[in-house]
C-alpha cells in the first residue's frame, strides 16, 4: 500500500514536469504547426544556468529556488534567439523546412552546450530542504507536493491567460488565420516570438522541478525527455492546453508504474506504444477535436 | 510510327547499356586507384587507418542513400533510420556467433550476413511501415523516432543481444574491398529503383498524394514498399558496421544517430543520388581527418543545415543526379543527343 501511494506521488511528480515541458510544445506547435525539437533543449539550458546560479543565489544569501529567474530571463531570451534567427527565415518554405531547421536546432544547443561545459554531468545542489512527511504509512517526499502543486498553478494560470487577455486572445486568434489575423492589427511575428518566450520560460520553470528530482544535468538531458513531453502533448491533444496536463500526468503516471510493477527495463517501450497506440487511434488526442483535411 | 517509336526506344535502351558500362568502368578506375594506393602503403604506416574511414564512408553512404530513398524520392521522413541499422547489425551479428566455427569461407559468411541482416531490417520495415505510413510528416516523424526506441530498449532487455552490455567478439569480415563493392551494388539499385516505375509512382506520390491515389495508385502499398526497400539497405549498412566494429551497443543506435543521418541526406541534397553520395563520404570522412576538432564536428553541421535550410531549403546538390555520360559528351561537344531522342520518341509516341 505504501509502495502504491508512493508511486502514485513520484508518477504525479513526474507527470508535472512532463506537463509543463508539454506546455510549450503545445503551444508552440498550435500557433505555427511546428514541432519544436529544440525545446527539449531549453530545459537542459535552465538547468545548466541553475547550476551555475544556485551557488551565487546560496552565497548571496538568498533562497536557492530564486535563481529560476534567472534561468526563465536565460530560456526565454535563447528561444527569442532561436525563433528570430533560426525559424523566422524558413517559416514561408514549409513544414518540412521548419522541422529540420528544429532539428538542427536540437543538435546545436546540445553539441554546444558540450562544447561549452563538457561532457561530464554536473550535479546540481539541493534546491528545496523540506522535510519528508508520513501518509499512511508511505513517505512522502514535501517537494514533490510542490512541484505538482506549481504545475498545476501555471496550468491554470497559463489557460486562464490564453482565455481572457489580449494578448491570449491574440494567440489563438493567430493559427485560426494569419491573414485575418493580421488584418485586424494582430501583428503575426510578434505573437509568434511571445508564445516562444513564454513557452522557453515554462522550460525554465520545468528545469527547477526537474533538477529538484533528480539533481544533476547532462547536455543530453533534453532531447529524451524532450521526446517524452512530446508524446505526452499528443496523448493529451497537441494545441490544447488542459490536454497537456492530462497527458503529462498519464505518461508520468504509466512510467513510474511500469518500473515499478511491470518491467523496469522497458518503461521507455511502453511509452513509445502509447504515442504510437494514440496516434494511431486517434491523432488528436484525448481532448483534442478531430480537424478533416482539406483537399 | 509505332515503329519508328521503338526503334529510338532500342536506341535508347542502347545507349542506356553504354552509359551503364561507362560508369562501371570509371568506378572499376577509381577501385583501382584507392587499391593501388592502399597496396603500395602510400600513406605509410597509416594505411590501415585511412582503410577504416574508406569503410566508414562506405556504409554511412548506404545509409544516407537509402535515407534518401525514404526523404528524397517519398518526402516523408524517418527519424528512426538507426533503428533499422542496429537490427540488422545485430541479427547478422547474432548469425556469425551461430555460425563461427562451422568452417564456411569468410566470403559466403559475409554475404549471408548482409543479406540476414538486410531482411532482418526489412522485416522490421515492414512491421513499423504498415502502421506508420498511415500518418504523414510530423507525425510519421515522431513515429520513427518511437519505434526505433522502443527497438533500442528491446536489444538492451534481451539476452541474445547483450542485454544491455556491449555484443564484442564477432568476427570481422568487412574489409574495404568488400565493402566497396557492396557500396556500389546497393547504390546501383537504389538508383534503378529510382529510375524505375516505381520509383516515378513514388514521386507522384510525394508531389502529391491525393492526386497519386485518384489517378489509380496504390499510394499504401508503395510507401510501405519504398519504406521496406529502404530499411533492406540501412540492414545491410548495420551487418557491414556489425562486422567493421566488432562491437555493438544498441545504445549507439539512438536518436542523435538517426540524426546525424538525416543531417547529411538534407546537406547532400533530398532527391539527389549524388549528393548523398559525396555528402556522406565527406561528412563521414572529414571529421575523422580531423580528430582534434571533433567535438565541433556536430556543431558545425547544425549550422550548415541551418544555413542550408535558409539559403536553399533542396540541399547542396538539389535534385541534381552527376551523369557521367553527359560529362563525356559534354567534353567531346555533342549535344545531349540521349535527351532529344527520348523527347522525340515521347512526342511521336502520343
Amino acid at each position: 500500500m505504501s509502495l502504491f501511494i508512493q508511486s502514485i506521488v513520484n508518477g504525479l511528480n513526474q507527470g508535472a514536469i512532463y506537463a509543463l515541458i508539454a506546455l510549450g510544445y503545445t503551444m508552440v506547435y498550435g500557433i505555427i504547426r511546428m514541432i519544436n525539437f529544440a525545446h527539449g533543449d531549453f530545459i537542459m539550458v535552465g538547468a545548466y544556468t541553475l547550476f551555475y546560479t544556485i551557488p551565487l543565489m546560496i552565497s548571496a544569501g538568498m533562497p536557492a529556488w530564486l535563481a529560476v529567474i534567472i534561468a526563465i530571463v536565460i530560456c526565454s531570451v535563447i528561444g527569442v534567439m532561436v525563433e528570430v534567427i533560426a525559424y523566422r527565415p524558413v517559416r514561408r518554405s514549409g513544414s518540412m523546412s521548419a522541422l529540420i531547421t528544429a532539428l538542427a536546432m536540437s543538435v546545436f544547443l546540445e553539441n554546444l552546450a558540450m562544447v561549452l561545459f563538457g561532457a561530464n554531468p554536473k550535479s546540481v545542489p539541493a534546491i528545496f530542504n523540506l522535510p519528508a512527511v508520513e501518509i499512511l504509512g508511505a513517505k512522502l517526499q514535501l517537494k514533490y507536493l510542490l512541484t505538482l502543486g506549481i504545475g498545476i498553478l501555471i496550468m491554470v494560470g497559463l489557460q486562464l491567460f490564453v482565455k481572457f487577455t489580449k494578448l491570449g486572445k491574440a494567440m489563438r486568434a493567430v493559427p485560426q488565420d494569419k491573414q485575418a489575423a493580421t488584418l485586424v492589427g494582430i501583428k503575426v511575428n510578434k505573437i509568434i516570438t511571445t508564445t516562444f518566450a513564454i513557452g522557453s520560460g515554462l522550460a525554465a520553470v520545468a528545469a527547477l522541478m526537474y533538477c529538484s528530482t533528480y539533481p544533476r544535468c547532462t547536455t543530453d538531458m533534453g532531447s529524451m525527455m524532450g521526446l517524452k513531453a512530446f508524446i505526452a502533448a499528443v496523448l493529451g491533444g497537441i494545441g490544447v492546453i488542459p490536454g497537456a496536463m492530462i497527458g503529462g500526468l498519464i505518461v508520468g503516471l504509466v512510467e513510474i508504474f511500469v518500473k515499478v510493477y511491470i518491467a523496469p527495463g522497458w518503461y521507455e517501450a511502453i511509452t513509445y506504444s502509447i504515442l504510437i497506440i494514440v496516434l494511431l487511434i486517434k491523432p488528436s488526442g484525448i481532448l483534442g477535436k478531430n480537424v478533416g483535411e482539406k483537399v | 510510327m509505332f515503329k519508328c517509336g521503338r526503334s529510338n526506344r532500342m536506341k535508347k535502351i542502347e545507349s542506356k547499356k553504354v552509359a551503364y558500362l561507362l560508369n562501371f568502368i570509371a568506378i572499376c578506375i577509381f577501385f583501382g586507384i584507392l587499391m593501388i594506393l592502399f597496396k603500395k602503403e602510400v600513406f605509410g604506416s597509416r594505411t590501415s587507418y585511412f582503410q577504416g574511414i574508406c569503410t566508414t564512408a562506405c556504409y554511412t553512404i548506404i545509409m544516407v542513400a537509402s535515407l534518401n530513398l525514404l526523404t528524397g524520392f517519398m518526402g516523408e521522413f524517418s527519424l528512426g533510420h538507426a533503428g533499422f541499422m542496429s537490427v540488422g547489425a545485430f541479427s547478422s551479428a547474432i548469425l556469425t556467433n551461430y555460425l563461427a566455427e562451422s568452417g564456411i569461407p569468410s566470403f559466403v559468411l559475409f554475404l549471408m550476413c548482409l543479406l540476414v541482416g538486410g531482411i532482418a531490417a526489412g522485416i522490421t520495415g515492414i512491421a513499423v511501415g504498415v502502421p506508420a505510413l498511415r500518418l504523414r510528416g510530423d507525425y510519421l516523424c515522431i513515429v520513427t523516432v518511437a519505434f526505433a526506441e522502443i527497438i533500442r530498449v528491446a536489444f538492451c532487455n534481451f539476452k541474445i543481444t547483450g542485454g544491455g552490455k556491449t555484443m564484442s567478439g564477432i568476427t570481422r569480415l568487412s574489409n574495404f574491398y568488400w565493402v566497396f563493392w557492396v557500396m556500389v551494388i546497393c547504390v546501383t539499385i537504389m538508383y534503378m529503383y529510382v529510375r524505375s516505375r516505381y520509383g516515378r509512382t513514388v514521386m507522384a506520390i510525394r508531389e502529391d498524394y491525393i492526386a497519386a491515389s485518384a489517378s489509380g495508385i496504390n499510394v499504401t502499398y508503395y510507401k510501405v514498399l519504398t519504406f521496406t526497400i529502404s530499411a533492406f539497405f540501412a540492414g545491410i549498412a548495420g551487418a557491414i558496421y556489425a562486422h567493421y566494429m566488432t562491437a555493438i551497443i544498441p545504445t549507439n543506435f539512438n536518436f542523435n544517430y538517426s540524426a546525424e543521418f538525416l543531417t547529411e541526406v538534407i546537406i547532400g541534397g533530398t532527391g539527389s543520388l549524388t549528393g548523398s553520395v559525396i555528402g556522406a563520404a565527406f561528412l563521414s570522412a572529414l571529421p575523422e581527418l580531423m580528430r582534434q576538432f571533433s567535438n565541433y564536428r556536430m556543431l558545425a553541421y547544425s549550422i550548415v543545415l541551418v544555413l542550408v535550410m535558409i539559403f536553399k531549403p533542396s540541399g547542396i546538390f538539389g535534385t541534381y543526379e552527376f551523369s557521367l555520360v553527359r560529362v563525356i559528351n559534354r567534353l567531346l561537344g555533342k549535344s545531349t543527343t540521349g535527351s532529344t531522342a527520348s523527347k522525340k520518341t515521347v512526342q511521336e509516341v502520343e
